[in-house]
């Protein structure tokens, strides 16, 4: 209107007061002009300088969790073994005890932003019962009995289910017609046998790891898991991690370049992540059945067998076997006759991860040094340990080292000749400076090596961007959707459902089954073995042996 | 409205280009956030710190709210900016600027003791520029040039006529 006012008086007189108001209306408006030139120059700019689709090609592919099988049987669990890592994985299934979960309800009621309970509550049923709990320590027992019955997911003074039945013997739980399935979380010198009467007794296994405590048992182990055909799932919940299916995709595409070094860690600063766990008040000869406790005469007789004929006498004990110790039934991890150390405990994860991401199969040899250097509590296991891997057939090598007295972080990290990726919750990609394949974009300024130039953070919906600065910084201290989907999820929820899902299709296989299972069982003895004899220790794949 | 009429040439050249340049700040960072598809407020807001931290907090990690909040800083940013640029309802836009950085400050107050994560480019101490284009908002407000120059000659002359 202004616009035809300030026109037709135009045409009368040239300095109208109608088209001076018309001009002053709209002066403005050429600004806006000014800024869409800006924006449009700013985005042909953006899109010139980030165009490396042609050498950085990714899919826009997300992971997504499959809806669970609507027709599926509900599963009957037993869990052996209620300690930490025990309670742990039956609250991942959704069945947490009231007492912790108390915990939380007055967690939430001091303090609103708390939404641990509230996320608890939400978590998908995965359809089983628990119905079986084992133990030989009689409160961990009664927890996980009190964790097993509390179907309704609730507090102390709650409505609770039929409470699970209590087996004081392994033995008598796998015998019950009314478990289908096992979770294996009794110590490291347990595993593997645990996992072959399972097996045996028709029941499907979730273990966690490591796989095994002896190199013998680690072959029966397979054998046995194969025959019986029982699904399979050792307990890397690392499998799990969204980030590393994308990870997985830029190695496979090469992004990386040839792949010659991957550094991975374990940094822990406290008494807990040394093993030096609570010794529980209740605790005594009474409470607990030593008997099992010592293991199964097998294993001890393979594990005598290995320590004697290689004279690492040294490295059993100090205390008798037989006699009743506090210390070593609730901090059994500190102690090669029950544990595997820093290999079976913290590299197996590590391991599994890299072995997940390159398939890179048992290492050709392995080296490791280390000591028992800051918690000199009588321990025989080392808490600082280096491991290097070799793997001449994939020319790469993977160094594994830990400190737990040390808290300072390190990443995962893999190093090709184009790219290294520092691998986590979140992926950080950095062109090498001095890479062929990035050359020709790095020379033209399209590409600024050694800083941040991919970023995959899950939940962010263009995956396949190059991420802003603003966002880098801080997806890099994880502060950046920490939700999938709108979603967070347990890991460790993720795998155990994913197990069930295969023994309700067993047209599906778990991503850690029993091949997996093998290679981690292995490469952790080979760690293991090289720091005990104080030398390199090979792997003869023809004949399937550590040499 | 007398006071518009005694502007001298000078002054209303320069607070229209005041007016201008708060504009751009608004629409471009309105624009940008519509460009940028995955944008959210959600790091920002989890990144607040001071004595109303919780309540930005609570805002993010309510997934019907972040998205409302997502709404409003993407199109709200936008037509702040086009308000002040052209004039339009420009003290409507700028109260609404005014809200805008009032949030901003209030989520991340430049205390003592205030740490963030977000790196700014300056030093800052009580005062920082969300404050300071809080109050050439209000000086904008005060000395009003849109009913001079910019749409509102137009959507408001009436309202002169009649006076």
């Amino acid at each position: 209107m202004a616009n035809e006012n300030a026109q037709n008086q135009d045409k009368s007189r040239p300095e109208s007061p109608g088209r001076r108001n018309a001009l002053k209306t709209l002066a403005t408006v050429p600004v806006l002009g000014a800024l869409a030139y800006g924006v449009y120059k700013k985005q042909q700019y953006s899109r010139q300088m980030r165009d490396v689709s042609d050498v950085f090609p990714l899919s826009k592919e997300k992971t997504s969790i499959p809806e669970l099988n609507p027709d599926g049987k509900t599963i009957r669990i037993g869990i052996i073994g209620c300690g930490i890592r025990g309670k742990q994985l039956l609250r991942a299934a959704g069945f947490a005890t009231p007492q912790s979960l108390q915990d939380l309800i007055d967690g939430e009621k001091a303090d609103k932003k708390d939404t641990r309970y509230q996320m608890f509550r939400e978590q998908e049923s995965l359809n089983i019962a628990i119905t079986g709990v084992c133990d030989i320590f009689d409160s961990f027992a009664e927890e996980g009995i009190a964790a097993g019955a509390n179907i309704y997911r609730e507090g102390l003074n709650g409505k609770y289910g039929a409470a699970p039945k209590r087996y004081r013997h392994y033995q008598e739980m796998l015998a019950a017609d009314d478990v289908d399935a096992v979770i294996i979380a009794a110590p490291d010198h347990w595993h593997g046998t645990m996992a072959m009467d399972a097996a045996r007794a028709g029941k499907h296994v979730y273990c966690e790891k490591p796989a095994t405590w002896t190199v013998p048992e680690t072959y029966m182990l397979r054998d046995t898991i194969k025959q019986t055909g029982v699904v399979f799932q050792l307990g890397h919940q690392g499998r799990q991690v969204d980030s590393y299916h994308k990870a997985k995709e830029i190695i496979d595409k090469g992004l990386l370049g040839p792949i010659t070094l991957i550094e991975v860690c374990t940094n822990r600063n406290d008494p807990n992540g040394a093993w030096v766990y609570e010794i529980k008040p209740d605790s005594n000869p009474q409470t607990i059945d030593w008997k099992q406790f010592e293991g199964n005469p097998d294993r001890i007789a393979e594990y005598m067998d290995y320590m004697t004929k290689n004279n690492l006498l040294r490295y059993v004990g100090p205390d008798d076997r037989g006699k009743f110790s506090l210390e070593r039934f609730f901090r059994w991890r500190c102690w090669w006759d029950y544990s595997t150390g820093l290999s079976g405990d913290l590299l197996t994860h590590e391991y599994d991860a890299i072995n997940q991401l390159l398939d890179v199969g048992i290492p050709h040899s392995a080296t490791s040094s280390g000591g028992v250097y800051f918690f000199k509590d009588g321990r025989t296991v080392p808490d600082v340990l280096q491991t290097t891997f070799e793997f001449p057939d994939k020319n790469m090598t993977m160094l594994y080292s830990a400190t737990l007295a040390s808290n300072r972080n390190r990443g995962k990290v893999i190093m090709g000749h184009d790219a290294s990726m520092e691998v986590g919750d979140t992926l950080t990609v950095k062109i090498d400076s001095q890479s062929s394949r990035y050359w020709d974009k790095m020379v033209e300024g399209k590409i600024k090596p050694d800083v941040p130039f991919y970023t995959y953070v899950p939940g962010k919906s263009d995956v396949d961007a190059i991420t802003s600065a603003t966002e880098l910084y801080f997806a890099q201290r994880g502060l950046l959707y920490s939700y999938i989907g709108g979603k967070r999820y347990d890991t460790t929820f993720l795998h155990i459902r994913e197990w069930l899902e295969c023994i309700r299709d067993r047209s599906r296989q778990p991503s850690c089954n029993i091949n997996a299972a093998f290679e981690e069982a292995i490469t952790a003895h080979m760690g293991t073995r090289a720091y005990l004899e104080g030398r390199t220790k090979y792997w003869d794949k023809d004949r399937e042996e550590i040499v | 409205m007398n006071r518009i009429k005694n502007y001298s040439f000078f002054q209303t050249f320069w607070l229209v280009i005041l007016r201008m340049l708060v504009g751009w700040h608004f629409l471009y960072e309105g624009v940008s956030k519509m460009l940028n598809h995955g944008w959210s407020a959600y790091p920002y807001l989890m990144d607040s710190g001071g004595f109303m931290a919780e309540f930005f907090r609570s805002i993010a990690a309510n997934p019907v709210m972040l998205t409302v909040v997502n709404y409003i800083n993407i199109y709200g940013l936008t037509l702040v900016g086009l308000g002040l640029i052209l004039g339009c309802f420009a003290s409507m836009a700028s109260v609404g600027g005014i809200l805008f950085l009032a949030m901003y400050y209030l989520s991340h107050p430049p205390f003592i003791g205030a740490d963030y994560l977000m790196p700014t480019e300056g030093s800052y101490l009580w005062i920082d520029k969300n404050l300071i284009e809080a109050a050439v908002l209000f000086v904008l407000i005060c000395f009003p040039t849109s009913r001079i120059i910019g749409f509102d000659r137009y959507i408001f002359r009436k309202k002169i006529k009649d006076k």
